[in-house]
């Protein structure tokens, strides 16, 4: 009995030992859950992409290899642990997700969120469970300008769509002055798809108010495959100029099968995410298509000598055997933002910082990153601006790869709209305050 | 409307009601026959793509005939429709047939599933390109339109297809025994005919045109992760229209909702993803059995 007792004593204190060991381990830990699409159509075109752009990242910090200002070990002096997680199964699973991550797992803090669906239905949530998130690439305008006015918790740390379809319009305006009489859209028939059409629309009405759009505009079904009729219609509207959303699957589907058919050869494309399938499809990625990537990113950093941006090529293609496309730089650049907003609150308070210390340090803030810098510049801190760029498409026979030429930058106070003015009153009254 | 416009339509109709017809006319041969409700179709139609992808890649890289791609199409449907028929017929749906038919319908919904993550575990999330036969094919202009032969092929391929159908039905034994399980499987059961095996083997010409479906449309598209969820939605509402377990209606069904969808595309693009549901409820309203489908009579 005695020994029962003292065994079941040492058990115990073994036990409290771990727990203990255990518990100043998770301590001395920053837990931070990524949401990315691992699965379904979003997976390969972007989140697999952000996934690899992350666990890069995230190994470059916790080692302390990064190049300076990223160059100290962890979040103020913390390990990272992420956990990488499906955002497949549409808004209502995710809201169920996040609840899990915050309230069973204990999360520090959520960086990441592809679809402008998910974003729209996990914001508020996030909000209401005071956990820190930083949104690295969904695009919809409508999460800080409609669900979530004064938000506190919540950030996005790239442009949202409206800067996109603003610098595409400028590019056109730029390059084919005159040149362009009509224009049509083929976009996927969902809110991205729609918000994409109509901010490219309204900047066109302005940049280029000679140019009118179709009366007939294509909105086939996201993921419909199928492009036969709608590229019959385009090659036999009399408009020249094609805008289009499309990613991933479907843009590889109607890249396919319009090259077949001459398509790209007949029209000028304008793809606003063209760059996310470019680097897969090679050889076959059409030359002469203006591409873009919300931002400087991907196919736009490619020879960006910024000591971080050369640190993270060499290092994706070495871990992955293949260029680093935009998805992969823009939760990267979430990361960073997190990075940066918990070693600038440490610093200020000395010591490892509240979950409040790093939402003051990230508001408003200018933080170094690939190419050039991120400004939480709109929505109270709390939305950032980048410069974004456009060129078009050629194959380099010596590198082996699709680059950029006639590439053209425009600075973030061109192509977003003013602080405290929502985008679509903002295109919709000539984009007054924007400075080009 | 003029005569280029409507030629177009025509075309383009065509080819879409081909591809449509493909991937439906599995579906309701099993469900003529099997009175299954056979959610798994789309997990046929994307391991047809991915096989077929997978074989055509191997094929042109081992600088093989240009011509035995298309070979490559037919075996991966082959080899498909006789291990699905084996795995998920005689392993799952023979413990069910006297089930109630909601329990098979989740039933193979629940596979659908699984066979979605087991295309991930075989080939990750990394799309496949099989774009060769497509190249190989050419293109011919019609209507002052460039169409490529590989596209118009399938028009070819899914009127193949119908006339084997409509010829084993009609003028074969298998076709009689078939006719004879659809009407009444109890009376066939004790004139001597195996009804399992006919079951057996109804489900694998079942898989095989599915799987021929997603192989057929693999080089013209990416394939990834997915795609046999939208075409399993695709393929119920051309059955739904046509008539469950008809072949002609799986025919006529593609081609209302193919010429039509192609129509709408042309003249009045803001409906196109409003008319095959359209025609679906108008179907449904007016004749709730699909436009082919017997009449069922009623076993008391």
């Amino acid at each position: 009995m005695t020994f029962g007792i003292k065994r079941s004593g040492a058990l115990f204190a073994a036990a409290a030992l771990l727990a203990g060991t255990g518990l100043a381990q998770a301590q001395d830990k920053v837990k931070m859950a990524v949401p990315t699409f691992l699965t379904g159509a979003g997976a390969p075109a972007f989140g697999i992409p952000a996934k690899k752009g992350s666990e890069l990242i995230v190994r470059g910090i916790n080692e302390g290899t990064l190049p300076a200002p990223y160059n100290t070990p962890g979040f103020a002096g913390r390990m990272v642990d992420a956990i990488i997680y499906d955002e497949a199964g549409g808004g209502t699973k995710q809201v169920t997700e996040l609840r899990n991550k915050v309230q069973k797992e204990k999360v520090d803090l959520v960086v990441g969120y592809i679809s402008s669906g998910t974003c729209s239905a996990v914001t508020n949530v996030a909000e209401e469970l005071k956990i820190l998130t930083i949104e690295t690439v969904c695009g919809t305008p409508r999460v800080f300008e409609e669900l979530d006015k004064n938000p506190k918790y919540v950030f996005r740390t790239m442009n949202h769509a409206t800067g996109n379809n603003v610098s595409a319009a400028h590019y056109i305006a730029k390059t084919r002055k005159g040149q362009v009489k009509g224009f049509v859209g083929l976009n996927q028939n969902y809110a991205w798809g729609q918000d994409s059409w109509r901010d490219f629309e309204l900047a066109m009405r302005h940049l280029a108010p000679e140019a009118k759009p179709s009366s007939k505009q294509q909105f086939p079904k996201i993921f419909a495959g199928q492009y036969g009729a709608e590229i019959s219609a385009l090659l036999r509207g009399k408009e020249k100029l094609v805008h289009s959303s499309f990613w991933g699957g479907d843009l590889e589907a109607l890249i396919g099968q319009g090259s077949a058919r001459g398509l790209f050869h007949k029209k000028d494309f304008v793809l606003t995410v063209g760059e996310t399938v470019a680097y897969r499809l090679g050889k076959k990625f059409p030359q002469g298509l203006m591409i873009g990537a919300r931002g400087p990113y991907g196919m736009y950093a490619v020879d960006d000598p910024n000591p971080l941006n050369q640190w993270f090529q060499k290092e994706y293609r070495k871990a992955y055997g293949e260029p680093p496309a935009q998805p992969a730089y823009q939760y990267a650049q979430g990361i960073l933002a997190a990075k940066y907003a918990y070693d600038t609150a440490a610093k200020k308070a000395g010591k490892f910082p509240t979950t409040d210390q790093v939402i003051e340090a990230l508001e408003g803030a200018t933080f170094p990153t690939f190419v050039g810098e991120v400004k939480m510049a709109l929505s109270k801190g709390h939305q950032a601006v980048t410069d974004d760029l456009w060129g078009v498409t050629v194959w380099d026979e010596k590198r082996g790869e699709t680059v950029l030429k006639d590439v053209i930058v425009f600075p973030a106070s061109c192509i977003m709209p003013p602080e405290g003015v929502a985008s679509i009153p903002w295109l919709e009254g000539g984009m007054k305050g924007a400075k080009c | 409307m003029d005569l280029q416009l409507l030629i177009v339509i025509i075309v383009d109709g065509l080819i879409y009601s081909s591809y449509l017809f493909m991937v439906a006319v599995g579906l309701t041969v099993i469900f003529g026959v099997q009175k299954v409700l056979n959610v798994t179709h789309g997990s046929f139609f994307a391991f047809g793509a991915y096989l077929a992808a997978t074989l055509i890649g191997v094929w042109y890289n081992a600088e093989l005939p240009a011509f035995g791609g298309f070979l490559m199409i037919f075996l991966a449907a082959a080899f498909l429709g006789v291990v699905f028929g084996l795995v998920i017929e005689r392993g799952l749906l023979r413990y069910l047939y006297h089930r109630d038919e909601h329990i098979v319908v989740l039933a193979t919904f629940a596979a659908f599933l699984a066979l979605e993550d087991v295309i991930i575990l075989i080939w990750a999330t990394d799309p496949y390109f099989a774009y060769q036969p497509m190249e190989l094919l050419g293109w011919t202009d019609i209507a002052g339109l460039t169409f490529d032969n590989y596209n118009l092929s399938m028009v070819g391929v899914s009127m193949t297809i119908a006339l084997i159908m409509w010829f084993t039905l009609t003028r074969t034994r298998f076709g009689k025994i078939l006719l004879a399980v659809i009407f009444d499987r109890e009376m066939s059961q004790s004139m001597g005919i195996n009804v399992n095996k006919v079951f057996l083997v109804t489900f694998m010409i079942g898989a095989f045109l599915g799987a021929l479906g997603g192989a057929y449309v693999a080089p013209t598209i990416s394939v990834q992760p997915g795609i046999g969820v939208e075409v399993v939605v695709l393929a119920f509402a051309v059955v739904v229209i046509g008539g469950m377990g008809s072949i002609p209606g799986a025919l006529i069904g593609a081609l209302v909702v193919g010429i039509s969808r192609a129509a709408s595309v042309h003249l009045l693009p803001e409906v196109e993803l409003f008319v095959i549901y359209a025609i679906m409820a108008v179907v449904l309203v007016l004749r709730p059995e699909g436009l082919f489908a017997p009449p069922q009579a009623r076993k008391i």
